[in-house]
């Protein structure tokens, strides 16, 4: 197994991440568990989890099903709390913070996009857009300027009223990446982002969050089973029954390698979790 | 926001807000008929005459039974002594006779009076005359008829100096009374008037039904009211007498009526309230159904009262939208009847205020319920629901 255990300190430096917080990773996660109860069994989906995820990376988690990669996806959107273990998001310990908190959170900081797109039927895609700046207060003019420029930004500026049912399958992903970033995160989150699409549609929105990724500087991380769609983002993280199982990070051009990642993505103590056995 | 939920499911919403329409409207109908008919009455006995004390033996009041008088002339002289002035006190004997003229015949309520009468109760004559000391003391068959008896006997004919024949006696109708209109629907336009002695003997009991004493002004009242109860007691101990004024009526009758209306408008409550379960029941298949959006509007950032405070005012949107509709009809209900009923109803700002201030509540009461349960969703979950 490859450990990618990171240089200590230095790495995450800003230069490449303009819109991040300088010293706070998007993501620290130490020893983090989750087990759930079911008719008196308990369950272990993870089984100690530790990982950094630095500001402006892109990263993606990948395993099989039942692998555990969905229970992790859902501790680092904060839909959900670890059993046991820390877990930092944009350097808050989420241990600290009450639900109300949590999902204050959830809206400055993380952007979801779900595989089944989760928008707002009988609403347009301008208010499907505006809906995370509801619940920070946005006055309604700013609500829907920042949607329209949100959707300008997916290339759907000329879709503003249309409705998800009047949208092919990859505009209303495009829609959900306009949601995900109407809010200003430091993370899109991704849950299978390409798997109700066609290849072509999933091509494309796969090429929309690479160059947000790229261009905002906003860290992507998307899970996912897809081979092909993981090869995309420039670290992997492999979870197998709980565990990380293989923590990469790639240079640009593509080559597979260990070892730190040349271009300042790749975090402080991003690690691959110790597989026990 | 709220609206447009509403409207994704306009036919369930519709019925669900048929029930709450439902209760609302009753409740201001109900409330309104019951107001109107306290209203009326009261309006009856404010026309009854002003300052009155009417002398009755027995107790009055709910649910006493009624006592056989066992007052006579005597005592309405005894009563005048006690009063000091003898114009104050009038006398009444009344009983049901048929009364006819040739072949007509109508049921009327025979009441026996005397010349005090005209000062004492407001009953202007239209024609002829009131009764005279002369009438009573001579026992004379004359009588003087309620408009509505004089309608029906004689129709266009001038009745005065005609003859009518009460219980099989003959009497000459010497006076014509001015509509009045009826009280506790004791039609008083079919009223006919003769001398108490006269009717005494009719009746073949020496008997009268009370004593009316009209006082000279507001204050006087209850002084007087509390002497004559009090010189009645005297001369008949162990038995009892009542003395009810107009005030007290009203307030009597005003109680009763307003537990009437406060029943009415309890009934049509309950209507409200099943109208608020099936606002509770449809609030929770929203919820299920809609756990995904819920889920999707946690994850995006919504908190918990986010998410309650959106059912909850989808909750009182409905009701009050059904609360205001109801309220509409309501109006419209109560004007319809007024209109071509003879029910009386009177629309009253408190009734209309209560309903839509109760169809709000229930709009929170029965949502809260739902809209918790929503705001508790796990986003897991919900996200997870198909």
């Amino acid at each position: 197994m490859i450990d990618s255990s990171g240089s200590p300190g230095g790495a995450a430096t800003p230069a490449s991440t303009p819109a991040a917080t300088p010293g706070a990773s998007a993501f620290e996660a130490v020893d983090l568990t989750r087990s759930y109860s079911l008719d008196g069994v308990t369950v272990d989906a993870l089984r100690g989890v530790t990982l950094s995820i630095a500001q402006g990376e892109f990263v993606a988690i990948v395993g099989p099903s039942g692998s555990g990669k969905s229970t992790l996806m859902h501790l680092l959107g904060c839909l959900d709390r670890p059993t046991s273990g820390t877990l930092r998001v944009g350097g808050v310990d989420v241990a600290t913070l009450d639900d109300g908190s949590l999902a204050d959170l959830r809206n400055q900081t993380i952007g979801f996009v779900f595989q089944s797109f989760h928008l707002l039927a009988r609403t347009s895609a301008l208010d499907n857009v505006a809906l995370p700046l509801v619940y920070r207060g946005v006055s309604r003019a700013e609500r829907r300027e920042r949607a329209r420029a949100a959707l300008e930004a997916v290339g759907l500026g000329h879709r503003l009223g249309h409705r998800p049912s009047q949208m092919s399958g990859g505009e209303q992903q495009r829609v959900a990446i306009a949601r995900a970033l109407v809010g200003d995160p430091q993370v899109v989150l991704a849950d299978e982002p390409t798997g109700n699409l066609d290849t072509r549609n999933g091509e494309e929105v796969m090429a929309l969050l690479s160059r947000l990724n790229a261009g905002s500087g906003v860290a992507v991380v998307l899970v996912t089973h897809d081979a092909e769609v993981a090869a995309r983002a420039r670290r992997q993280i492999h979870v197998r029954d709980g565990v990380v199982e293989l923590d990469t990070a790639r240079p640009a051009d593509g080559s597979a390698s260990d070892g730190s990642a040349s271009d300042g993505s790749a975090s402080d103590g991003s690690a691959l979790e110790g597989d026990a056995r | 926001m709220a609206l447009d939920a509403l409207r994704v499911n306009r036919l369930r919403s519709t019925l669900t807000m048929l029930g709450v329409v439902i209760g609302v409207l009753a409740v201001v109908v109900l409330v309104a008929i019951g107001t109107g008919a306290k209203n009326a009455v009261e309006k009856e006995i404010a026309g009854l005459g002003s300052n009155i004390i009417l002398v009755v033996p027995g107790q009055v009041g709910l649910g006493a039974a009624p006592t056989q008088s066992r007052l006579d002339l005597t005592d309405v002289a005894y009563v005048r002594r006690v009063v000091g002035d003898p114009s104050k006190v009038t006398v009444a004997v009344n009983s049901g006779e048929p009364v006819r003229v040739g072949r007509t015949e109508v049921f009327a309520t025979l009441t026996g009076t005397d010349e005090n009468m005209q000062h004492i109760f407001d009953r202007p004559l239209r024609r002829g005359r009131y009764l005279t000391s002369t009438d009573v003391d001579t026992r004379r068959r004359v009588a003087l008829l309620g408009a509505e008896v004089a309608v029906k006997l004689f129709g266009d004919v001038d009745p005065i100096g005609r003859q009518v024949t009460i219980a099989g006696v003959r009497f000459r109708v010497i006076g014509i009374y001015e509509t009045v209109g009826s009280t506790f629907g004791v039609a008083r336009d079919q009223e006919v008037h003769v001398p108490v002695t006269t009717a005494q003997r009719l009746i073949g009991l020496p008997r009268i039904n009370g004593i009316a004493i009209g006082a000279s002004g507001p204050d006087e009242i209850e002084p007087l009211q509390r002497r004559v109860v009090a010189a009645l007691d005297a001369r008949y101990p162990g038995e009892r007498f009542s003395a009810v004024t107009q005030t007290q009526l009203l307030g009597t009758i005003g109680t009763v009526l307003g537990m009437l209306t406060g029943v009415l408008a309890a009934i049509a409550g309950i209507s409200l309230l099943v109208g608020g379960v099936g606002v509770s029941n449809i609030m929770l298949v929203s919820v299920r159904e809609r756990t995904k959006e819920i889920g999707l509007r946690k994850a995006l950032g919504a908190r918990q009262r986010d998410i309650l405070a959106q059912f909850l005012i989808e909750a009182v949107l409905l009701t009050t939208i059904g609360g205001v509709l109801g309220i509409l009809l309501g109006v419209g209900g109560s004007l319809l009847i007024q209109a071509v009923s003879p029910v009386p109803a009177s629309i009253t700002w408190w009734s209309i205020t209560l309903a839509f201030g109760v169809s709000a509540a229930v709009g929170v009461f029965f949502g809260v319920a739902p809209a918790r349960r929503a705001g508790r969703l796990d986003p897991v979950i919900a996200l997870r629901t198909e």
